[in-house]
């Protein structure tokens, strides 16, 4: 019977005979199981496919072909002018100092939030009183939603009648003039410190759970060996947790790349742009300026930067631990 | 079985297609069996305003059986985001808000808003030159039913705390006055220059004082800001910010939103002034626990002369909304725009204190002595000139507010502000 049907559904017998080969090695199956697999999965995968393609890949696609075109995002979209957007945004101070505070936020991150994460996720494994509070605690400012954190800081910020200049004057300083946020060589710093006290807690999280996967083993005989409690983390915990910090890295690079909630609601890119980021460059170009092809083209180069690091990043750091687990 | 199987997965994704791109079916103008629909969307999404236009479209209803008039009061930013969807998918509302200027230019270039000129001939002739922000090549695009000045709100308490008998008439007047307040330890004027608009308005009104009129209404067509007067529009806002009038953190204040922007920071009494339009009232009032504002402590004046100016001192910097009616809209939403334009209608709308009537008949109904002060300015100003991003459209207008916004920060000069403009109003052409 399969023998039959392969050779009705094939035309050539080389062919065939690779067929049957195949089958032979799989549990034979009865005529158009083929057929109805593929359907089964056609039927399955469909949904998911079409979902991705109306909100995936359509609007990657149509913010590339927007970004060849002068367009006020509506009426016909027949203005082709080339590379001119790509030309501009590029030479735009703008969304220059946009990219470099980005690079700012994504060294920053790793370097200070980091050690931080490490050293807190560290104390926190060891068994102190009150461990349980505070794992919440330190976790609590990464539940919260992005904008209703971003509110109560930039309510805690404002200056002369916000939280944090009160606390500065009582202890007898002089908070800065014009606030924090107002200050253009302070707003960036500020922002970071913000994200710093939102997203350290996800750090400390996946930290932790990394501890947990290091063999209790390890630390006794360690212990044993005579070892101090700084030697164990040093040359045991840390370097088992290597593949989590990596991930980790990752994961803070890409959203300090894609950053803009935060910023939006804390600064909206001002004082004088100095905190735009590529995300709020072309929101402001795009919604806000109608200038949709420059916007386009602003995406386009934020998605090829995010790319190429996510790329390099997986080719240089994560393929040790792809590669280890094979 | 196969191609039941297969017809199964055509129909699931269909379904799914359906699900989400398909919500947006076209349900406006539906004519079926004499009933007509209008979709209207209005910004007006709190009492009295939202009953108050619920009650004109039963009115209207009621009056015109067969019509169906589907509101959606909305916030505004969320009717302008909405409003933008709308005309990138061309979905758009039969009866709609423009704000005039460079948006409707593109608007009509686009072949989305009808021209309602000979349709609605008695009501633009009432309205008289007002309705000139919403015509062009002659043609009338929307009937406006609010047309506001910008001026400068104050409370007047603190103003008599430091000593000031009447408002100031010119720059130097207003720098002294300045002083005043910040010797009383008053914070003068709020500007929620984070919005970059309320910043821009500064710019934009010494540009009227300090451009003759003819180059500002050249400028519009030709795009040319070569003009010095521009340039010493920006000096003059300098000289402004060099007196240090402004509250602490100016740059990333909020216009509008919460006790602590800028018009929270007036209604709050903790600052003198701030300059904005005529809905500053009613913005006041949902910013205090009271639902006052600054109730009988408000006063009013239009923005002072500024020295060797080649502006009138009486011109105002000003906008308005309009009706428009979306080209594919049935008749009937131009019949009942013209009702909206109505005496009965614009008065109640004056009486609830909804805006400035365009209607000269509703110039009685407005109660409010600060409005009253605002509509008289307006009224006799010689020239209204346009926001100037609202004029230049979302591109240029939106370069020039940024290049302003850094003016204020320290970051850009004059000739910047003038430079940045012109660029972009290159890049346009």
């Amino acid at each position: 019977m399969t023998d039959q049907g392969v050779a009705t559904s094939t035309a050539s017998a080389p062919l065939g005979e690779a067929t049957r080969r195949h089958q032979r090695r799989v549990a034979p199956r009865p005529v158009g199981a083929g057929w109805r697999q593929r359907l089964e999965i056609a039927f399955f995968v469909t949904p998911a496919l079409a979902l991705m393609a109306i909100f995936v890949v359509w609007p990657v696609v149509s913010a590339v072909r927007m970004s060849f075109y002068r367009w006020k995002g509506f009426g016909p979209m027949d203005d082709f002018i080339g590379i001119d957007n790509y030309r501009y945004v590029l030479t735009d101070e703008v969304f220059t100092g946009a990219v470099t505070h980005n690079f700012i936020i994504v060294f920053a991150s790793i370097l200070i939030q980091l050690p931080l994460g490490l050293a807190v996720a560290l104390l926190l494994d060891r068994k102190i009183r009150g461990r349980g509070a505070l794992r919440t605690i330190v976790f609590v400012p990464y539940v919260l939603a992005e904008v209703i954190a971003g509110v109560v800081w930039y309510q805690l910020l404002q200056p002369e009648s916000g939280v944090i200049d009160g606390l500065i004057r009582a202890v007898g300083l002089t908070p800065p003039d014009q606030g924090f946020l107002g200050t253009p060589d302070l707003a960036l710093a500020t922002v970071f410190v913000v994200l710093t006290w939102k997203y350290l807690g996800l750090a400390i999280l996946l930290f932790l759970a990394g501890l947990q996967g290091v063999p209790t083993d390890l630390y006794e005989a360690a212990q044993l060996d005579g070892a101090s409690w700084w030697q164990v983390q040093r040359r045991i915990a840390i370097p088992l947790l290597g593949p989590t910090i990596r991930t980790w890295c990752f994961l803070s690079m890409i959203g300090s790349l894609q950053l803009f909630d935060m910023v939006w609601i804390l600064t909206g890119g001002g004082p004088a742009n100095a905190t735009t980021t590529m995300a709020t460059y072309l929101v402001n170009q795009g919604t806000g300026r109608h200038n949709y092809g420059i916007a386009g083209a602003a995406s386009v180069i934020l998605f090829a930067i995010g790319f190429v690091m996510a790329l390099v990043y997986q080719v240089f750091v994560l393929r040790r631990d792809t590669a280890a687990e094979r | 079985m196969r191609s039941k199987t297969r017809s199964a997965a055509l129909a699931v994704l269909c379904a799914s297609v359906l699900t989400f791109a398909a919500c947006g079916s076209d349900d406006s103008s539906k004519e079926s069996g004499g009933d007509t629909t209008i979709t209207w969307w209005h910004n007006s999404n709190n009492e009295p305003g939202m009953g108050y236009y619920e009650q004109v479209a039963k009115d209207y209803e009621a009056d015109h059986p067969g019509v169906k008039i589907e509101i959606s009061a909305m916030a505004h930013e969320d009717m302008v985001d909405k409003l933008d969807a709308a005309f990138q998918s061309g979905d758009i509302p039969d009866i709609y808000m423009e704000r005039g200027g460079g948006e409707l230019a593109d608007h009509v270039e686009a072949g989305m808003v009808k021209d309602i000129s000979d349709s609605a001939s008695e009501e633009i002739d009432k309205i008289g030159g007002s309705v000139g922000g919403w015509q062009i090549d002659g043609k009338t695009y929307a009937l406006p039913f609010s047309l506001g000045v910008v001026g400068l709100w104050y409370n007047t308490d603190l103003f008599e705390q430091a000593g000031i008998t009447a408002p100031p008439t010119t720059m130097a007047e207003w720098s002294d006055d300045i002083a005043k307040l910040k010797d009383a330890g008053i914070t003068p004027i709020s500007v929620g220059a984070g919005d970059k608009w309320p910043a821009a308005h500064y710019w934009y009104y010494t540009a009227l004082r300090s451009c003759p009129e003819d180059v500002l209404t050249d400028a519009v067509t030709s795009l040319d800001f070569s003009d010095p007067c521009f340039v010493k529009a920006g000096e003059v806002v300098e000289d402004l910010l060099g007196t240090d009038p402004f509250n602490k953190g100016f740059l990333t204040t909020k216009a509008q939103e919460g006790a602590t922007s800028a018009s929270g920071l007036l209604a709050t009494g903790k600052v003198a002034m701030e300059m904005q339009g005529h809905w500053e009232p009613g913005v006041m009032q949902g910013l205090t626990d009271d639902g006052k504002g600054l109730g009988d402590k408000t006063g009013w004046f239009p923005f002072p002369a500024v020295e060797d100016g080649q502006g009138d001192p009486a011109d105002a910097l000003g906008g308005g909304d309009a009706w428009a009616v979306s080209e594919e809209a049935p008749d009937e939403a131009v019949d009942f725009v013209k009702y909206l334009l109505s005496d009965e209608v614009q008065q109640g709308f004056a009486e609830n204190d909804m805006g400035l009537p365009t209607n000269p008949a509703a110039n009685d109904s407005v109660s409010d002595p600060a409005l009253a002060g605002v509509l008289k300015a307006r009224d006799d100003a010689p020239y209204v000139q346009l926001y100037f991003d609202t004029a230049f459209g979302a591109s240029v207008g939106g370069a020039m507010n940024d290049e302003i916004a850094l003016l204020f920060a320290g970051e850009a000069s004059p000739q910047d502000v003038v430079d940045a403009t012109q660029q972009a109003a290159d890049a346009e052409q």
